[in-house]
């Protein structure tokens, strides 16, 4: 540390500085990233390298690969079935079709999605707070909202590279296998459900930034994301369940309109769980014969052909289902942003 | 005065009924080393938290390089460089990563970025340890490597929050050294906050004296010593041989000496608290009495004594407020200074 002031020669000067600055300006605005994307591609590298992620990543594509096999091995039989309207539509068939030995892709993705998305957020803000590192990265000229904002962006970006690689792989996969052409119809289907997927991540992703805000401790925030998630895929059907059972007349004695009303009641109460919302949302988009996703009377079904919906006629039906996501996802980072904002960051 | 680059206007902030920072007015003139000394829990921290705009005041304003703290933040910390009390580094990245990623933060164009953290690591010495994971670093090396944090972005004001602590004597010096060598060449302000009034008296061109919330004085050494001690700026202990008898005679005739405040004896000692340097004279006029002087001591007023007398003043009321560690539970200080 001897003579440090060497150093400094003109690095302190403003004036000097600013000389410089005025000289190279238009370089300088190329080579200077917003501290956005510093944020945002920082961030993305710390998930990759993370054990975590990787950990999540093998998970992922072996259950993808899993129910890819049980697919492939009952493609035959699903697409020579004559009764089925969607027979014909081969590589979203790759991804639904099942032998009841493993439950398809898309459904494990209700279970799998969210332990992802829980899993690359629960701990975003406050391990960095007891790290020390918050209040420092918080010290420098940069908005809060950005960092937020940087956390739920690069976790995205990932998920979104992810669930888009392995449908493109999966896509290459059976052109090689089957040597079938893809529709536009099918490809725009397959993209969809990726996005929904993506979405459906980042409803749970932003549910575990904002315990993360609220909770000091990196693992209560997990266990309490996770108690979150455990609720609504294991006991709120059964909660649910009770609930009509104690309240709701018995079906024995009702008019055919009440027992739809009552359905479609017991529907929307499923409905507020929202990987009810997703699993619905995939269902429809990967069979496009799926017209509904309640109950329908036989009005309404009177002259209708059993044939396969238009992409543009399944994604009116889950539009509902998007928007309700989309909703949530909102709901829980606007929470998040409010508390982190005026928040005291201190250690 | 002239060119004060921090203002603090009514600085006010209350955590629930607990009042951390009470009406605080602080100026600190450009290219200045201040030191904000106190106790744990005194509101230094928070003090700091609200010039950078990290802490909402509860009232009052907080003014850096002529921004308003609380509502341009981003302007604030511009210019400002902040070192926290426990500084803390991604442990999965080197230290070079971590200091890069600071680098592009401020807007550092990529090309730069190499050479000015290379720089910066060798300036505060840790050149050899630039490709080490932080994780492998010890308290002392994460220190440097804050104040390299710190420098990096060339700013105007570095607010350093207990910059020594759990670095070795030597590690102090240096450091405070080129804190200070930092400040006089560059015209760098500096505000430090601390508890060790020795580091503090090494740098500080003036100190404020913090406590329970308020700044209880402000000013360099010599005039806070003045300020507090004004009825008795020196201590003098004459010790002579015999033991004083009749004493009320030339009592009377050394209180009659201007700038001599207080005369107490006893046994064989006389002290004498004086407002000026008079201890040739008290010598000679004793000498002139007839007294067989043994010992002469004078004693001055440092820092310690000056933190310590009002640490005194207030150990009167017992007021539990501040940080409650353990330690500190029976809390030193009242809201209101004397």
């Amino acid at each position: 540390m001897e003579s440090p002031v060497v150093y400094f020669k003109d690095l302190f000067s403003g004036r000097l500085h600013s000389k410089k600055a005025g000289s190279r300006g238009v370089s300088d605005a190329v080579s200077r990233q917003q501290p956005f994307v510093v944020m945002v591609r920082k961030e993305v590298a710390d998930h990759i390298r993370s054990w975590r992620f990787i950990v999540l990543l093998i998970l992922i594509v072996l259950t993808f690969a899993g129910a890819m096999y049980v697919s492939l091995s009952n493609l035959k039989a699903a697409v020579s079935n004559e009764n089925d309207p969607d027979r014909l539509f081969l590589y979203l068939k790759l991804l639904t079709a099942t032998d009841g030995s493993l439950p398809p892709f898309h459904i494990f993705m209700s279970f799998l999605g969210a332990l992802l998305g829980i899993s690359l957020g629960f701990d975003a803000i406050n391990a960095e707070r007891n790290n020390g590192t918050l209040i420092r990265l918080l010290a420098q000229p940069v908005y809060r909202d950005n960092l937020l904002l940087a956390k739920f962006v690069s976790a995205l970006v990932v998920v979104a590279v992810l669930f888009l690689s392995l449908s493109l792989l999966m896509i290459g996969g059976g052109l090689i296998i089957t040597g079938v052409r893809i529709e536009g119809a099918e490809f725009c289907r397959i993209l969809s459900f990726v996005v929904l997927t993506v979405l459906y991540v980042g409803f749970w992703l932003s549910l575990a930034i904002l315990l993360s805000v609220k909770f000091r401790q990196a693992t209560t925030s997990a266990l309490t994301a996770i108690g979150i998630w455990l609720f609504f895929t294991v006991f709120y059907r059964i909660v649910v369940n009770m609930i009509v059972k104690s309240f709701f007349p018995d079906p024995n004695f009702m008019a055919q309109e009440d027992i739809l009303f009552y359905n479609n009641v017991i529907l929307d109460l499923l409905r507020l769980a929202p990987s009810q919302l997703y699993t619905d949302a995939t269902t429809t988009l990967l069979m496009p014969s799926v017209r509904s996703l309640g109950p329908l009377t036989m009005e309404q079904m009177a002259g209708a052909i059993p044939s396969p919906l238009s992409v543009r006629e399944s994604i009116l039906i889950v539009w509902p289902q998007v928007s309700g996501l989309l909703a949530a996802t909102a709901v829980c980072f606007a929470l998040a942003y409010f508390w982190f904002m005026r928040a005291e960051i201190r250690t | 005065m002239e060119n004060a680059i921090i203002e603090l206007e009514g600085l006010t902030k209350f955590y629930g009924s607990l009042k951390a920072v009470d009406n605080l007015h602080l100026r600190i003139n450009a290219g200045e080393v201040f030191g904000l000394l106190g106790p744990n829990g005194a509101g230094k921290t928070t003090t700091i938290l609200m010039m950078l705009g990290l802490t909402e005041p509860s009232g009052g304003m907080a003014r850096v390089c002529g921004f308003n703290a609380t509502k341009d933040p981003i302007s604030v910390k511009r210019k400002v460089g902040y070192m926290p009390d426990s500084v803390g580094f991604y442990d999965n990245m080197t230290a070079f990563e971590n200091l890069s990623y600071i680098a592009r933060l401020n807007g550092i164009p990529a090309h730069d970025v190499y050479h000015r953290v290379q720089e910066m690591m060798e300036l505060v010495g840790l050149g050899a340890a630039m490709h080490k994971k932080t994780s492998a670093y010890s308290r002392g090396m994460k220190q440097r490597l804050g104040l390299a944090d710190v420098l990096i972005r060339q700013p105007e004001v570095i607010i350093l929050d207990e910059p020594t602590l759990g670095i070795d004597p030597t590690g102090v010096k240096e450091f405070l050294h080129l804190i200070r060598q930092l400040s006089r060449q560059q015209g760098i302000t500096v505000l430090l906050s601390s508890h060790h009034l020795h580091q503090v008296q090494q740098v500080c061109d003036r100190v404020g004296i913090f406590v329970g919330g308020k700044l209880l004085a402000e000013g360099d050494i010599h005039q806070l010593s003045q300020h507090l001690f004004s009825e008795e700026a020196y201590l003098v202990t004459i010790t002579v041989k015999d033991a004083l008898s009749d004493t009320t005679a030339w009592e009377s005739m050394l209180l009659q000496m201007e700038a001599v405040k207080k005369v107490t004896a006893s046994g064989n000692t006389i002290e004498v608290s004086c407002t000026g340097n008079i201890t040739p004279k008290l010598v000679r006029f004793l000498v002139e009495k007839g007294f067989d002087i043994m010992g002469v001591h004078q004693k001055e007023y440092g820092l310690e004594e000056i933190y310590q007398r009002y640490f005194d003043n207030n150990l009167t009321e017992n007021v539990s407020h501040g940080k409650s560690s353990g330690l500190f539970q029976r809390s030193f200080f009242r809201k209101t200074a004397q």
